[in-house]
């Protein structure tokens, strides 16, 4: 434990150097290390989900992988979400409306799965949502606001994306 | 369901008012105990039993001592804590005593059983320092099932109890049901296994520790739900003053009952914090969690009831074991499963005659703590299966049989001593049929899917008073709820609750009840919960307590000082105080004029020279409560359609329906949340999750590739109808909601299972529903067909 090895991340932007061992995992890092404790860890086998942050926009189990292997990568995390002064996402805002989170543990790793699926799939059904939010664990909630609350944010998305194409359209 | 957003009628009780907890979980920046990180704190991991069963011959720690990082460790003789112990008010022939210390001593009961603590600057070396620890085990047969337990024949779990038995009880026992039994038309009967279950809260357990020189107190951030309860025995184990304990508690990431016993772990770090002056913290990791923490609900039911050819029951019986595992968790005591189950067998039914038997067996497997629902979820499935036996066996509709017997007319006085308050029995099971009917359900088969639709009756009793826990003969008798209440000069209000939320959304519904009480904006409100050094007393937030008592004395606090208000009002404005009334904004009616609440507190607190003589300067109340009588009985049911996949024997769940009376609901879209994290946990128990151990008593199960928790892709959309029948002895007349859901999932999934087995000769009992059974039983129908 002793040895340690010099790290450079990305995390929200913001570049880091670090002098960790290299059995630090990623999660750890981010929260002990960064002091960004909204990633939170609830298995460190990769299977709860509730490390998930974004890797070069895809998620990822922040507990499976080691600090050291994402030194080229953008990190993002759930404290990328909000505006800079402090004004919550419409994907946040989604889960609030919707009760998506009850004890709000699992919630910022649902909320990167979401952040990264629908940058990929904005078109995205809500089965296809469904079988996505199927891959982190939640206690409180039984995941059916979950869902909606993921579902109504890729509707909301896709009218505004319309309703400037729209616009765009009758200016043009 | 309600659209999101303000009522505009003034009132807050009932609105969908958006979450206070929302805003800083929703960013990242909610505070749980992993969060917490203090200057030269140590990190704590424990060397743990390998073994189920055996004498601890040594425990040597010299290598762990060594390793780089480790400061300091201990096994039980090092800490010197006196040990953990909870007792029943009964007989020596009902209540054996055992103790639980806090590190394993002379003896280990189960794996993962602490026997050492281990302290360095990081948790990596932590872990270390545990992998060094040599520890001498001489193995005793280990007692793993309950069979083995009552059997007796090897070293038994513990000496005080030969006979691996902490609690029986025989109770009831009406006059002559014997011979109801032996006339009866029709008796049928069930026998039913229910699976261990792991509550499982997403964020495991965990405590951060410190010693406080300057307030010579052990402050103690932990992830409980009984802050008071840790402060005591933590000063005892440790020997301190209550004062010198402060336990206090971050936001929770869940909890369902494993967090509402106190766990060995958070005095053992708290305890080496305290010696070593040094800020300690402990996280529980996904395994030890898995393996090692409280877990729940293994029972064994044997039970029969008597029906004349109508289909009315005349009586019921059951003998009711629970393998409570290796100690008996404070406060509730090993009682906690078995004494639920017998007190409230007969559930909604009007059940004439009754007898019961109910054990607590001791085994060599984790202990057991409450778990949503406490033995509900098994003895509501057990009775839900008796009423489709004898529908079966009589030829009649299983709906019919149980309006039949529903109990209708309220105030109820059971067989079981408990008088019932009004619900909506019969009425939530119209309903429920009448909506899947209406969606177009009915049992039949598609290619290659056999569906069969289930529903289940129950009603929960809530809201425990001290005379309800009483009646259960814990020594330590939880029940009242203290709050106080007090307005700052701003005319803003704190209150606080001796319940504390893990999910369940107080800062946000008790805000809602004090802003009616008073008459303030619910965003005036702050909620102080989970710090024994604010709360004079509380009992914490388990068996749905908290908004049936905690809400009411926060209600009556707020009342209180509306009295003091409206005096106040009264003599500024030369008026009788009987002429004064809140005016539902802010302030006081007084005569002609409105003197709103920042006027009076101004006054109460900034020119208190104006105050009435006999009236002391500022502006706090305090109250307490305690439901009276028996507690009041939330209700439901629950009907689930199926499809059974005859090549695998997996079970789809097709549709679900709740309809629900939880009496008021002081947020609806809070109380829809509650039913369906329920359900899901109770799906759980009905088709995935089991903690399985080999013959040696090694855990099967110790991580979520074996334990299987269910994802979205198995828990189907639940809806949810909404019955009220608001409860007359709370002050705001909500009944509960916390834990409906998981009482009525496991026995309405399981009758659907059955419905669909109809024909195939195979009825199942017990849960989890092994899929190899349903296989099997489609097998043979397959090629008939
Ligand atoms: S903590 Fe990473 S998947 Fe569970
Ligand atoms: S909201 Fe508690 S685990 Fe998801």
């Amino acid at each position: 434990m002793t040895d340690v090895q010099l790290v450079e991340l990305t995390v929200n932007s913001e570049r880091h150097e670090l002098a960790i061992p290299p059995r630090r995992t990623l999660a750890d890092v981010l929260r002990h290390d960064l002091g960004l404790t909204g990633t939170h860890v609830g298995c460190e086998h990769g299977i709860c989900g509730a490390c998930t942050v974004l890797v070069d926009g895809r998620p990822a189990r922040a507990c499976l992988l080691f600090a050291a292997q994402v030194e080229n990568a953008e990190i993002r995390t759930v404290e990328s979400l909000a505006g800079p002064d402090g004004e919550l996402s419409d994907l946040q805002r989604c889960f609030g409306e919707h009760h998506g989170l009850q004890c709000g543990f699992c919630t910022p790793g649902f909320l990167m799965l979401a952040e990264g699926f629908l940058a990929e799939e904005p078109g995205a059904t809500r089965e296809e949502i469904r079988e996505v939010v199927a891959s982190n664990l939640c206690r409180c909630t039984g995941y059916q606001t979950v869902v909606d609350a993921v579902d109504d944010c890729a509707s909301r998305r896709r009218a505004s994306l319309q309703a400037a194409l729209d616009t765009a359209g009758s200016t043009r | 369901m309600r659209e999101p957003g303000f009522r505009t009628d003034g009132t807050w009780v009932g609105a969908d008012v958006p979450r206070r907890e929302d805003p800083r979980l929703l960013a990242g920046r909610g505070r749980f105990v992993d969060d917490i990180t203090l200057p030269r704190m140590l990190h704590a991991a424990f060397v743990r039993s390998t073994e189920a069963h055996a004498l601890l011959t040594s425990v040597d720690l010299s290598e762990v001592r060594g390793v780089p990082g480790v400061v300091a460790a201990f096994d039980a003789a090092g800490l010197g804590l006196a040990d953990i112990t909870a007792l029943l008010d009964r007989p020596a022939e009902e209540f054996t005593p055992t103790s639980m210390p806090v590190l394993a001593r002379d003896k280990v009961r189960y794996v993962g059983e602490p026997v050492a603590v281990v302290l360095a600057t990081d948790p990596y070396a932590a872990e270390d320092g545990v992998e060094a620890a040599v520890v001498d085990y001489e193995p005793l047969d280990p007692v793993v099932t309950e069979t083995a337990a009552l059997a007796a024949a090897g070293a038994p779990v513990h000496d005080e109890a030969p006979g691996n038995v902490l609690v029986d009880v025989s109770l009831f026992a009406t006059e002559g049901i014997d011979a109801v039994f032996d006339a009866a038309h029709t008796v049928v009967s069930v026998e039913a296994r229910t699976g261990r279950q792991n509550a499982l809260p997403l964020e495991t357990r965990g405590v951060v520790a410190d010693w406080d020189d300057r307030d010579e107190q052990l402050l103690v951030r932990t992830c409980t739900q009984v802050p008071h309860q840790v402060r005591t025995v933590l000063a005892r184990c440790a020997g301190l003053d209550e004062k010198q304990v402060r336990v206090t508690v971050p936001d929770m990431g869940g909890g369902f009952g494993q967090k509402c016993v106190v766990g060995r772990e958070e005095i053992a770090a708290a305890a080496a914090a305290r010696r070593l002056r040094r800020p300690v913290k402990w996280i529980e990791d996904r395994r030890e969690a898995l393996t090692a923490s409280f877990l729940a609900r293994e029972q064994h039911y044997t039970a029969r009831a008597a029906f004349d050819a109508d289909g009315a029951i005349l009586a019921l019986e059951a003998d009711v074991v629970c393998d409570m595992g290796a100690y008996s968790c404070y406060p509730f005591t090993a009682g906690i499963e078995p004494l639920m189950a017998s007190a409230e067998m007969p559930g909604v039914y009007r059940v004439p005659a009754y007898r019961v038997r109910g054990r607590a067996v001791t085994t060599n497997k984790a202990p057991t703590a409450p778990y949503r629902g406490v033995s509900r979820p098994q003895y509501v499935m057990v009775m839900e299966r008796l009423m489709e036996r004898a529908a079966r066996s009589l030829g009649l509709d299983a709906l019919d049989v149980r309006r039949r017997n529903l109990i209708t007319e309220f105030p109820y006085r059971g067989i079981n001593n408990i008088t019932y308050d009004p619900g909506s029995y019969l009425e939530s099971l119209d309903l429920c049929e009448r909506v899947l009917r209406d969606e177009g359900w009915h049992r039949h088969t598609e290619p290659g899917r056999v569906v069969g639709i289930g529903y289940s009756c129950f009603s929960e009793r809530t809201g425990y008073g001290s005379g309800a826990f009483a009646q259960r003969k814990m020594q330590v008798v939880p029940g009242f709820d203290l709050s106080q209440i007090t307005m700052d000069l701003d005319g803003t209000v704190s209150v606080t609750t001796g319940t504390l939320s893990h999910g369940q959304s107080h800062e946000t519904t008790f805000a809602q009840i004090v802003a009616d009480r008073l008459g303030v904006p619910y965003d005036k409100v702050k909620i102080v919960q989970g710090d024994t050094d604010r709360i004079t007393y509380g009992w914490g937030s388990f068996a749905s307590r908290s908004v049936t008592i905690g809400g009411s004395a926060a209600s009556a606090a707020a009342v209180k000082l509306g009295d003091q208000l409206r005096a106040l009002a009264a003599h500024l404005a030369g008026v009788d105080v009987d002429t004064c009334e809140l005016d539902g904004r802010g302030g006081v009616r007084a005569a002609d004029r409105t003197l709103p609440f920042t006027e009076l507190a101004e006054v109460a607190y900034l020119r208190s020279h104006l105050l009435p003589k006999d009236v002391g300067p500022g502006l706090t109340a305090t109250a307490s409560f305690d439901v009276g009588g028996d507690g009041t009985f939330s209700n439901a049911t629950h009907g689930c359609v199926v499809a059974l996949d005859p090549g695998t024997g997996g079970v789809e769940i097709l549709r679900y329906v709740c309809v629900e009376d939880c009496g008021v609901a002081i947020h609806p879209r809070v109380v829809e949340g509650q039913a369906r994290g329920g359900i899901a946990q109770g799906i759980a128990g009905a088709l995935f999750e089991e903690v399985l151990y080999d013959e040696a008593g090694q855990p099967l199960a110790p991580s979520f590739m074996e334990y299987k928790v269910p994802t979205a892709a198995e828990i189907p959309d639940v809806r949810i109808e909404h019955l009220e029948t608001p409860c007359a002895f709370t002050a705001n007349g909500a009944k509960g909601a916390g834990e409906g859901g998981t009482i009525g999932a496991p026995a309405a999934v399981l009758n659907a299972v059955n419905d669909a087995l109809r024909g195939t000769g195979v009825e199942l009992d017990s849960t989890p529903i092994p899929r190899h059974a349903i296989f099997a039983a489609l097998a043979p129908h397959e090629e008939a067909s």
